[in-house]
């Protein structure tokens, strides 16, 4: 038996992409304090969103762009019921994903019933041939750009510290003259785009096709990654490596003849659990951010 | 013209709330309707009224809510003792392998024997799912709302590893089980029609929860746990305790619906056994308002509105994923308008401060 280490990595890589764009989407919006469960749903949006725009256009540029307003739009829903309306994160949440989810459904049996489009153009890899480094731009996007820059813009910048500020007191960031509602939109907004860009990476980068189970609990996955990463961001890249490498290893072993009688299943299920684990051994008595799941309201 | 808090609530505001909402859903989905190219007011006649015009459409709206009551209620369990579990899919999917194993296994049983068995071996299922995430939570501290959704998919893939694998149907060698032992159908619970014992027993499981609930001491102890957690544990109350045991409890009661739609709809396990049952308990749940008749009631309506969607793919071409629409945003329309409920409109600006706004009446 002999495992290929390089194509390893490099499909590490790719798979731990779409689980950095949104797993930051979603630290970022949790780090003022609020559960955005509505992830899952978003990144299906996303991913819906893109590939019909760069099938109906034939540019997968102008996919990312619409998949990113979808993004948004996302986002200011789940303002609307976390933040306007103050509801119950959870509920609200995951009614969010159900939501979208439904409605990306309906729309595509509406327009293929039965068939299974592809697109003509996808995003092609830089450096082809290259192994392991042959990987998409928005790969390179979110390792070289997306995480240093949140984690420096988090720690480093105003806007960083107004975040930070509502999600630890929003008592105190009011007091001290931050909108509260208005940190927590722009973080929905921001993050909401980041999570598009991570389902759309799937439909545009990877597959250039859709199906109706792409997303297959990935914003599940990163809830927990940013719960594990204790709301920090290098962390939460280490964790969406462990769930990636997990993820390539059960694919390499899958084709992997010593290995051939391991249930399929069973290796698909190593990642979850491995992140389940992972959570176990060091998502101990995490401390939570100080209005985590609480809405803002003045007396 | 501003937004006040209200005083004192008067009575007519929360059914008045909860029409807005409905009103508001159904302007909102007929959107998709038109796009689909039907006409929506003769969708929604079909969606609402067609179901309930004949007896057969009742009989399908109470065989659709049967697996919806199981896993709202199990929800609304585990909601009331403030855990958060949203895994009553992978639960509702474990119980279905729960019985669907003992059915194959001892398939000669007599029904007597066979039936209590088959929901026994459901509610075991579903709770031993429900357990590792419980259990984590209560060592640990750790989210169970990851937890819990997590093992969703994992479940979904222990089902298909078992169809693929040991479970092959024998048969016939596609992707589902054996059939169970005729011993484990379900009778059907009025005659000729596919309504089988299964909603009784969601029935009885509704109003035992009920009555637990809201009028045992175990309910108040279930409550307050998840009311006032930090009050619950001053009087003494062991909230880690309660809300593992809700866990679990909660677990089970999904698990029964996969046992009830096991021997009662399909006689065999199949990977699309669930229709997305576990996350539509959220919806159920939360619109029942986590009570014994609101999760009866939401049921039936969903089973209604699931049923017309059938009718209308068939009759009108628009896909049955409408159904799913309706009720994740009448759910949040229903929530947003309750969440207004608190406050006034004041057509006039106040006068200046001399006068204080009316107090609150704080009881």
């Amino acid at each position: 038996m002999s495992l290929n280490l390089l194509a390893l990595l490099g499909a590490m890589l790719t798979i731990a992409t779409p689980l950095i764009w949104a797993g930051v989407g979603e630290l970022v919006v949790e780090r003022t304090g609020v559960l955005n469960l509505g992830i899952e749903g978003t990144m299906y949006l996303g991913a819906f969103v893109g590939f019909l725009v760069a099938l109906r256009t034939g540019s997968p540029w102008l996919g990312l762009l619409a998949a990113v307003a979808s993004g948004v739009v996302a986002g200011v829903l789940m303002g609307l019921f976390a933040v306007t309306l103050g509801l119950n994160q959870h509920v609200s949440g995951l009614g969010l994903t159900l939501l979208l989810i439904a409605v990306c459904e309906f729309t595509f049996r509406m327009l293929y019933a039965g068939e299974r489009p592809t697109l003509d153009t996808k995003f092609d890899v830089l450096l082809p041939g290259v192994e392991v480094l042959d990987q998409h731009w928005l790969t390179y996007v979110a390792f070289l750009v997306l995480a240093p820059g949140s984690w420096w813009v988090l720690r480093s910048t105003g806007a960083g510290y107004r975040l930070r500020a509502v999600g630890e007191s929003f008592e105190a960031a009011d007091v001290a003259g931050i909108s509260v509602s208005g940190v927590r939109y722009a973080a929905l907004m921001v993050g909401g785009a980041f999570m598009a860009v991570g389902g759309a990476f799937l439909t545009l980068s990877v597959l250039g096709s859709f199906t109706l189970d792409i997303i297959n609990g990935r914003g599940w996955v990163c809830i927990a990654l940013v719960i594990f990463a204790r709301w920090r961001v290098w962390p939460a890249v280490c964790g969406a490596l462990i769930f990636a490498g997990t993820d390539a290893l059960q694919l390499q072993l899958a084709i992997t003849p010593a290995f051939g009688d391991v249930p399929r299943e069973l290796m698909l299920a190593l990642p979850y659990l491995a992140v389940i684990v992972a959570l176990a051994v060091w998502g101990r008595s995490v401390r939570y951010p100080g209005s985590y799941l609480k809405a803002h309201r003045r007396a | 013209m501003k937004f006040v808090l209200r005083g004192r609530e008067p009575r007519w505001v929360a059914p008045t709330a909860v029409l807005v909402a409905v009103a508001v859903t159904v302007a909102l989905t007929a959107l998709p309707i038109r796009l689909a190219g039907a006409n929506p007011v003769a969708a929604f006649e079909r969606y609402l009224l067609t179901p309930l015009s004949s007896v057969n459409g009742l009989h399908e709206v109470l065989l659709t809510a049967t697996p919806l009551m199981f896993t709202g209620i199990a929800v609304a369990i585990a909601f009331r003792a403030g855990y958060w579990n949203i895994g009553a899919e992978g639960q509702f999917l474990l119980g279905a392998v729960g019985t669907t194993w003992v059915g194959t296994t001892w398939a000669d049983l007599p029904a007597p024997v066979a039936l209590p068995l088959g929901f026994v071996a459901g509610a075991v299922g579903g709770a031993v799912w429900a357990l590792a995430p419980a259990w984590l939570k209560r060592r640990a501290g750790i989210d169970e709302v990851v937890t819990t959704l997590l093992l969703n998919p994992v479940a979904l893939l222990v089902v298909q590893g078992l169809l693929n694998g040991p479970w092959r149907n024998s048969a016939t060698g596609f992707t589902d089980s054996d059939r169970l032992g005729s011993g484990f159908d379900l009778p059907p619970l009025i005659p000729d029609s596919r309504v089988h014992w299964g909603f009784a027993v969601a029935l009885a499981v509704i109003l035992v929860a009920g009555v637990v609930l809201t009028r045992t001491a175990t309910g108040v102890r279930v409550r307050a746990a998840g009311q006032a957690p930090q009050a619950a544990a001053f009087s003494g109350i062991d909230v880690d305790r309660v809300q593992f045991r809700a866990a679990l409890v909660s677990g089970g009661v999904a698990g029964l619906g996969g046992a009830s739609t096991v021997m009662g709809v399909q006689h065999q396990l199949t990977s699309g056994i669930s229709n997305s049952y576990g996350y539509t308990g959220v919806i159920v749940a939360t619109l029942g308002g986590l009570g014994a008749i609101g999760v009866l009631l939401v049921s039936l309506l969903l089973g209604d509105i699931s049923v017309g969607a059938q009718n209308v793919s068939l009759v009108l071409q628009v896909p049955t994923q409408l159904g799913a629409i309706f009720s994740a945003l009448l759910m949040l329309a229903v929530l947003s308008a309750m969440s207004w409920r608190r406050y006034r409109v004041q057509w006039r600006r106040p006068r200046p401060a001399t006068t204080p706004e009316p107090a609150q009446e704080t009881g």
